[in-house]
């Protein structure tokens, strides 16, 4: 009983070390949680991801900042990184929402709302893989094979690399990858249009339409909002 | 007696030699990426340390640039006048360049931008005199991506006098498009020595010069046709979250791009140019409307002179969705501001939504606010021999100023008079003339300023020359008809 109330403390102060973006505290609670042997899988998801998803609906809301989310973004990531020895020994594996490829696509060095999108699907509860910017065709194939992605997310800014994004989506589907591979893809001059035109499942406007369309892609719309 | 010249300097003279020396010192540290193989061997070779990639840059070299570099130079009209001359104190305007939309009219949709849509666009900017060049306003989404740049010249070129404001997407279409000004010139030799137009180079922030961007920067320098260094530290996202510390960040890529450039070839024309603008912490976006955006293209130019260099910046546009209240008065406000800082070429009008949408309504909404910050640069003017009692001995204590000689011969001077755009009517006249807001008026003169638009006179084997050029490079990009070309 009292473990229990401790760790309903501990949960509590973990959601709390996201939301301040500490994560010099979130690396200290993951550590105090594993020496009094709670369940890692637990700390993350009854605790650190609890304030990670309020980080992100605070953003969304337009109640949160951006530097706010990327600090609580990291401190999530060292909390963790802390667990992740443990999970492995346990031989336990994070329950994801779905994991995604994303990157600007060939020729392209926008990086800002891709960076976005990334931090905002990963703060929804995807595990993400950020490829960077400029990044080859078939280097999206070839991550989405090793990590077994669901969503590969494309980002493109200028109206000449836009048509790249037509191009992975071929190449995933030269490489047998679609079409249980989904593609999402993004960037200003993308439209509603184009996405369905290249044959795209998804477009966002935003990275917090990128999360939704995401959630749904791998059937977790109606689970709560995040 | 001059009149004092209105000048904003949000630096002082301290702050302004702390801002280069810091910049110097991101120089060397942590230096410079360079991605071109061509551009690090030329820094290498003027004494740079280059390593992975990254190139620590001594004070010598970048010192040396900024001997060769020419402090004035201008881009020419069609009939070959100086009539944008960077460097020489004055303000000039431009369209702001390569959006992706326009906003319709009739619907205020955000529709993809075509070759139509950029031919309107050149002609309402070509009637207004507050637009001392034309830009490639928007790009054209009925033309193959492969040559998207070019093709923007090429309809400008062929329905504009005036000196335009441009860039290139890729090293290939660089070269059709300096021919294109070439074939324009009369040679390019005709080019180098009366150059029309200005390209845009872009280095990525922070620190960072893309092969594409920094070879572009060598191509430009060789070809002798100017380039304009637009820096765009995006403060808090890609730059320091200080105001100053972006105008640093933006010092640091101004002064390695003009060493690049000057040990290309010494003396070509560059400019101290730049779109800074701060990051939006809650939508993630970049505001080209906020007062801080201006903030920083106002100290950043002040720096650019104080080295003596041409100016420019990204200003007079707006984030708003249509052409309302948030259009006209961040549009109008930093229009004025971009003049107070005399930054000699103001790019940015008719664009809406962080440049991605332009507007021919804007346009001629934007060239009021501008026809205003001329006159407010002009200042407190003295033309007549006593500044008031030789005019109250002719208009007595009755003050018959409208009858007096001198009101007819002074008022076009002293007032800057607004086209009908800006409502300065009684309120019974401008209910009587449909009680049209902004945005109506705007479109009625849209409608009269195309009226009057007149075609340049092209010699024909000129244009045959152009459009020769431009058909093969869009046959190579698969399409035959060219939009937007005027039947002879
Ligand atoms: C900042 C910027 C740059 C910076 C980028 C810095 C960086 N580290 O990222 C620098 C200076 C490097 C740059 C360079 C260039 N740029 Co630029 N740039 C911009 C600018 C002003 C803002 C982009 C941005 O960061 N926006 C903020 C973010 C948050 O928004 P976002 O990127 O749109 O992302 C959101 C959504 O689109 C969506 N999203 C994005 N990606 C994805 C992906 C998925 C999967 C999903 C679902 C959603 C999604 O969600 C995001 C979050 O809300 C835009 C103008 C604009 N309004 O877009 C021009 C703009 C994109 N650039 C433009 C141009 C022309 C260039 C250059 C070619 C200039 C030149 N001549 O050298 C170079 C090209 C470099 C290259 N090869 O990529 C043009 C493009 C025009 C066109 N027709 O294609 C624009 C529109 C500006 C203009 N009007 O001139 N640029």
């Amino acid at each position: 009983m009292t473990t229990e109330m401790t760790s309903e403390a501990l949960f509590e102060a973990m959601r709390r070390s996201i939301i301040d973006g500490d994560d010099e505290r979130a690396a200290e609670l993951a550590g105090e949680a594993l020496r009094a042997g709670v369940d890692p899988l637990r700390a993350i998801d009854d605790g650190f991801v609890i304030g990670l998803r309020e980080v992100g609906d605070r953003f969304s809301r337009g109640d949160m900042f951006l530097p706010e989310m990327m600090l609580a973004a990291k401190a999530m990531k060292r909390a963790v990184a802390v667990l992740e020895p443990e999970l492995d020994r346990r031989a336990m594996k994070r329950q994801v929402l779905g994991r995604v490829v994303i990157g600007s696509v060939k020729g392209d060095i926008h990086e800002i709302g891709k960076n976005l999108v990334a931090t905002m699907l990963a703060a929804a509860g995807f595990e993400v893989h950020d490829l960077g910017v400029d990044v080859p065709f078939d280097r999206f194939v070839e991550k989405a094979r090793e990590v077994d992605a669901d969503i590969v997310g494309v980002s493109a800014l200028l109206t000449t690399t836009m048509t790249g994004q037509r191009t992975v989506i071929e190449t995933l589907a030269a490489g047998g990858l679609r079409p249980r591979v989904k593609v999402i893809v993004g960037g200003a001059p993308v439209t509603r249009e184009w996405a369905e035109e290249i044959g795209a499942d998804g477009y966002g406007e935003d990275a917090a339409q990128a999360v939704t369309v995401a959630r749904r892609l791998v059937g977790a719309a109606d689970a709560a909002v995040v | 007696m001059t009149p004092l010249r209105p000048r904003l300097e949000l630096l002082d003279a301290a702050l302004v030699e702390r801002v280069l020396g810091e910049a110097f010192a991101l120089l060397l540290d942590p230096g410079v990426r360079v991605r071109s193989p061509e551009v690090a061997e030329l820094l290498a070779a003027a004494g740079a340390s280059v390593a992975d990639g990254v190139a620590r840059i001594p004070e010598g070299p970048v010192r040396a640039a900024l001997v060769t570099v020419p402090h004035e130079f201008a881009l020419h009209d069609r009939a070959g006048d100086p009539v944008v001359r960077y460097g020489s104190g004055e303000v000039h305007f431009d369209p702001g360049s390569s959006g992706v939309h326009v906003l319709d009219p009739e619907t205020l949709e955000h529709r993809s931008s075509r070759s139509a849509d950029l031919v309107r666009l050149v002609q309402v900017a070509e009637m207004l005199p507050q637009y001392a060049a034309q830009s490639t306003a928007v790009v054209c989404a009925d033309v193959p991506a492969a040559i998207g740049d070019l093709y923007r010249l090429f309809l400008v070129l062929l329905h504009s006098d005036k000196p335009i404001v441009t860039g290139a997407f890729t090293a290939q279409t660089t070269e059709v498009m300096i021919d294109l000004l070439a074939a324009d010139a009369g040679g390019r030799r005709a080019l180098e020595a009366r150059p029309r137009a200005v390209f845009d180079v872009c280095p990525s922030p922070p620190l960072t010069w893309t092969e594409f961007a920094g070879s572009n920067l060598v191509a430009l320098a060789r070809a002798g046709v100017p380039a304009e260094i637009v820096s765009m530290p995006l403060a808090g996202g890609a730059a320091p979250v200080t105001l100053v510390g972006s105008v640093v960040q933006h010092a640091a890529e101004c002064l390695s791009g003009i060493a690049i450039h000057q040990l290309a070839r010494p003396g070509a024309p560059v400019v101290w140019g730049g779109a800074p603008a701060i990051l939006d912490m809650r939508a993630g976006t970049t505001p080209m409307g906020a007062i801080e955006t201006a903030m920083i293209d106002a100290a950043c130019a002040q720096v650019g002179r104080s080295l003596g260099l041409p100016t420019h910046a990204y200003l007079g546009a707006s984030d708003a969705k249509i052409v309302d209240a948030q259009a006209g008065l961040e549009s109008g406000i930093s229009a004025i501001l971009g003049a107070l800082a005399g930054i000699d070429m103001i790019s940015g009008a008719g664009m809406l939504d962080f440049l991605l949408c332009q507007s021919a309504e804007k346009l001629v909404i934007d060239a009021e606010a501008i026809g205003m910050a001329k006159r407010l640069m002009r200042g407190v003017e003295t033309p007549t021999e006593t500044l008031a009692t030789a005019a109250f001995r002719e208009a007595g204590l009755e003050g018959r100023f409208l009858e007096l000689a001198e009101t007819n011969r002074l008022f076009r001077r002293e007032q800057h008079l607004p086209s009908r755009v800006i409502d300065r009517v009684s309120h019974r006249t401008w209910q009587e003339a449909g009680a049209l807001d902004t945005f109506a008026r705007a479109r009625r003169r849209v409608d009269e300023v195309l009226a009057t638009y007149r075609r340049p006179v092209i010699p024909v084997g000129v244009e045959a020359e152009m459009v020769a050029l431009v058909r093969g490079e869009a046959r190579r990009a698969g399409m035959d008809i060219l939009p937007g070309v005027p039947a002879r």
